[in-house]
C-alpha cells in the first residue's frame, strides 16, 4: 500500500465535506432533488476515498459497525416507517406528516424516516462491495 | 443586452471550445495518463458549464449538482491514479 501525503491531507478535508453534503441531500430529499439513495452513494464514496488513502482496515475501524448491520437496520427502519400509515390511516406506507415546518428541510413525516432507511441501506451495500473488492485486491 | 447576458454567452462559447479541445486530447492522447487528465478536466469544465447554465436558467438547484460533481470527480481521479500505480508495479 503506497501512502501519499498529499492524498491523506486532501481526504482529511474532503471527507467531512462529503459526509455533511450527503446528510444535507438526505434531509431535503422529500421536497427537492436529492434523497436517501443519492445521499447514501455520496457518503459511500467518502468512505471509498478514505479506504484508498489509508487502507481497508483503518476504514473498518473508523466505521465501527459492520456494513451488513447497516443494511439490516436500514431495511428495518424503512419497513417500520410504513407501519405508521397503518396505525393512522389503515393503509400501508401512506405518508404521515407533522404540521410544524422547519427552516431548511420543510415538513417532517414518515417519508423522511423511510429515506433514512434507504440511506443506511445504500451506504451498507456500497461499503460491502467496496470492502470486498479491496480485500480481494490485497490478497 | 446587459453586461451579464453578454458574459454568460461569451463564457458558454469559451466552455464549448474547451470541451471540444478536451475531446481532441481524449481521442488523440498518446498515453493513458493523458486521457485520465482529460477526464478530470472534463469534470471541472462540466462544473463550470453547470454553474453558467444555472445563472442562465435561474434554477439554483443545478448548483448542488455542480458541488457533487466537483466532490466526486476528485474521487474518480484518485481511483484512476490508484489503478495506474498498481498497473505499473506489475
Amino acid at each position: 500500500m503506497i501512502v501519499s501525503v498529499i492524498l491523506k491531507t486532501a481526504t482529511r478535508y474532503l471527507i467531512p465535506l462529503m459526509l455533511v453534503f450527503s446528510f444535507f441531500l438526505l434531509l431535503r430529499g422529500h421536497n427537492e432533488p436529492g434523497g436517501g439513495f443519492v445521499g447514501g452513494l455520496v457518503a459511500a464514496s467518502a468512505y471509498a476515498l478514505f479506504a484508498i488513502a489509508n487502507g481497508v482496515k483503518p476504514t473498518q475501524q473508523m466505521l465501527r459497525v459492520k456494513p451488513l448491520s447497516l443494511i439490516v437496520s436500514g431495511l428495518l427502519i424503512a419497513v417500520l416507517s410504513g407501519f405508521a400509515g397503518i396505525v393512522y390511516y389503515g393503509v400501508f406506507m401512506k405518508a404521515f406528516w407533522f404540521e410544524t415546518k422547519f427552516p431548511v428541510i420543510g415538513k417532517i413525516g414518515t417519508p423522511l424516516i423511510f429515506d433514512m432507511g434507504v440511506y443506511l441501506l445504500v451506504l451498507g451495500i456500497s461499503l460491502k462491495i467496496i470492502f470486498s473488492l479491496f480485500e480481494e485486491d490485497e490478497q | 443586452m446587459s453586461f451579464i447576458d453578454f458574459a454568460i454567452c461569451f463564457s458558454l462559447v469559451v466552455i464549448s471550445v474547451s470541451l471540444l479541445l478536451l475531446f481532441v486530447r481524449f481521442i488523440a492522447g498518446p498515453t493513458l495518463e493523458d486521457r485520465i487528465i482529460a477526464i478530470d478536466l472534463l469534470a471541472v469544465v462540466g462544473v463550470a458549464f453547470i454553474a453558467v447554465y444555472s445563472m442562465l436558467s435561474g434554477v439554483t438547484v443545478f448548483l448542488d449538482v455542480a458541488i457533487i460533481l466537483g466532490l466526486l470527480s476528485f474521487l474518480g481521479t484518485v481511483a484512476f491514479a490508484f489503478y495506474l500505480e498498481r498497473r505499473n508495479k506489475r
